[in-house]
């Protein structure tokens, strides 16, 4: 249980990078966890190129749900709906599987590795992702 | 005046001892203190033994056999439904009905009662039900178009019987609401809605799921119509529970599952149906699980359920006020629901300014106190706090001071690290 609230997770969730509304979003899309009720709202604006060019998040949710969250609004700048769908499977086998962590910029998700252990949990760091995936789509 | 109250110990450590996964250790170092009993309580040695037993010496299918296997399968069956009916005070056995549990036994209410209905008809619900007391009413509502009207709740968690003359009136065919709320604790004022359910002649239901386990309760006292519960929150098995009903409403229904021991004849063309309690009783019944709780039933009449609950209200009090010590000014703590034990059962729900239930769940977890997070099937009620969700603890009667004492000393250290 310790290793689930290590110092990295708490510290990604105060971070909350990319809280907020996003005032020039082209697409918002809300999912919600009918399980616990926790709710993740992703905003995205979309470049020409049906990129990424900027993330907000809104999220009723735990820690882990927040700390997710706040790795995408880091990282999603670039990226679209296919690549964030690819990161998501690696994310989901590194959990589910005890695949090796994501590589590249995404490897801020093995802080995520202990989640494995919880499986009740595993749909609190996904959760996010189901949301970005969503609005980047068409 | 009134005669002195007589105060019997309870010795919770005797209850304790005949519970074996209160001995468990969790991850494998820390004792296990279960405050999760609004969702499923424990179950002790006696009813362990007794659905091994059933199933070891008188495993068999019920009511059509003639062997002897079968003779005794269907004893320890109905044995079981006149221990449902002696713990709910029913008039007659054949008004208890097993179900798979009280969603099961709703279920069934909104089905063959529900099919007496017509559209325009009103059923009165409330905004504190579980999920199982409001999604059957919708399903219901959409396929018969009917109308669904709720009582509103008080500031205190309890259901607003204020609202009851202006939402009951000679359309409303039901008023269904929950006995015990499973969120605050707090016990409906069911005086009131009966008497304003029998001004315009419509019936009532009782969830009774979190009141059952709390020791007997008299149906015909209450006056009401139906009432439904789940034995795995009766130290029972899981997998059955019980619908009663009074047996002449009960018999004007139509059945809501075909197939099995509920028919009278069956012709290519058309069937007729068997009397009540069979003709709800479709298919194989949860026959080990019935005799189970049955068993559940018999432990729990040996049990001073009066000093059992002075006990737990003891032990409920000690939470609210923890709750309130570890409030503070960078903690603000919000109990939901009463905040005293009066007219309450003890289920405690609470939120934390800044700290998300699940991850206050899972940190005591590792203190080997097991609790419940989220919006525990009543999500319009926590909608309406807007909270996503509480964390929950509910206690038993085999709960001790000890389990108290982790759950504050767990949920301090949770939000000393959370908030």
């Amino acid at each position: 249980m310790d290793t689930l609230y290590k110092t990295d997770v708490l510290r990604l969730a105060a971070q909350a990078t990319g809280a907020g509304k996003l005032a020039d979003a082209t697409k918002s899309v809300t999912v919600d966890n009918p399980l616990c009720g926790d709710r993740v709202t992703f905003d995205v604006h979309m470049g020409a190129n049906s990129k990424i060019v900027a993330v907000g998040h809104t999220v009723k949710g735990c820690v882990l749900c927040q700390a997710s969250a706040s790795v995408i609004g880091a990282h999603a700048a670039g990226e679209d709906a296919a690549s964030l769908e690819a990161v998501r499977e690696s994310l989901k086998a590194m959990l589910k599987q005890g695949a090796p962590a994501p590589a590249g910029a995404w490897a801020t998700l093995g802080t995520f590795a202990p989640v494995a252990g919880h499986k009740s949990r595993h749909e609190c760091v996904l959760l996010p992702f189901e949301a970005v995936i969503q609005a980047a789509g068409k | 005046m009134n005669k002195p109250v007589r105060v019997v110990p309870f010795d919770v450590e005797a209850v304790r001892a005949q519970f074996p996964i209160l001995r468990t250790l969790l991850h494998g170092k820390v004792p296990l203190h279960y405050l999760d009993n609004a969702a499923t309580a424990q179950v002790p040695e006696a009813v362990l033994e007794a659905v091994r037993a059933h199933d070891a010496l008188r495993r068999a299918n019920v009511k059509r056999g003639v062997h002897a296997l079968a003779e005794a399968a269907t004893d320890a069956y109905e044995a079981a439904r006149r221990k449902v009916a002696q713990h709910l005070n029913a008039r007659e056995e054949r008004e208890i009905v097993f179900t798979s549990g009280t969603t099961g036994a709703i279920n069934l209410v909104a089905n063959a009662f529900g099919a007496t209905l017509k559209p325009g008809d009103e059923v009165v619900l409330s905004g504190l039900e579980h999920h199982s007391n409001l999604v059957p009413w919708q399903l219901l509502r959409d396929r018969a178009g009917i109308k669904l009207r709720f009582l509103g709740v008080t500031e205190e968690g309890r259901i607003d019987t204020g609202d009851l003359d202006e939402l009951v009136s000679e359309r409303c065919k039901l008023i269904a609401v929950t006995h015990v709320s499973n969120v605050t604790g707090a016990i409906t004022d069911v005086a009131a809605v009966v008497r304003a359910a029998r001004t315009v002649g419509a019936r009532v239901l009782l969830d009774g799921a979190q009141r059952a386990s709390h020791g007997p309760v008299d149906v015909q006292a209450l006056g009401v119509d139906f009432y439904a519960l789940s034995s795995h929150k009766m130290f029972g098995p899981t997998g059955v529970g019980a619908l009663w009903g009074r047996a002449e409403v009960l018999a004007s229904l139509p059945p809501f599952l075909g197939g099995g021991e509920m028919i009278r004849t069956v012709t290519l063309e058309k069937s007729t149906w068997a009397d009540i309690p069979a003709r709800f009783e479709a298919g194989t019944p949860p026959i080990t699980q019935a005799v189970g709780l049955g068993a559940a039933i018999d432990w729990q009449a040996g049990v001073d359920t009066a000093a059992a609950a002075v006990h737990t209200a003891h032990l409920a009090d000690r939470i609210l006020d923890g709750l309130r010590s570890l409030g503070g000014a960078n903690r603000r703590i919000r109990v939901i629901g009463p905040q005293t034990m009066e007219r309450r059962f003890p289920v405690i729900a609470f939120a934390v300014e800044g700290a998300h239930p699940h991850d206050i769940c899972q940190m005591l977890d590792g203190h080997g106190v097991a609790l419940r997070g989220g919006h525990h099937c009543a999500q319009p009620f926590h909608d309406s706090l807007g909270l996503a969700g509480t964390s929950r603890a509910s206690l038993a009667l085999y709960n001790n001071a000890g389990d108290v004492d982790a759950f504050l000393t767990g949920l301090d250290d949770a939000l000393t690290k959370l908030t």
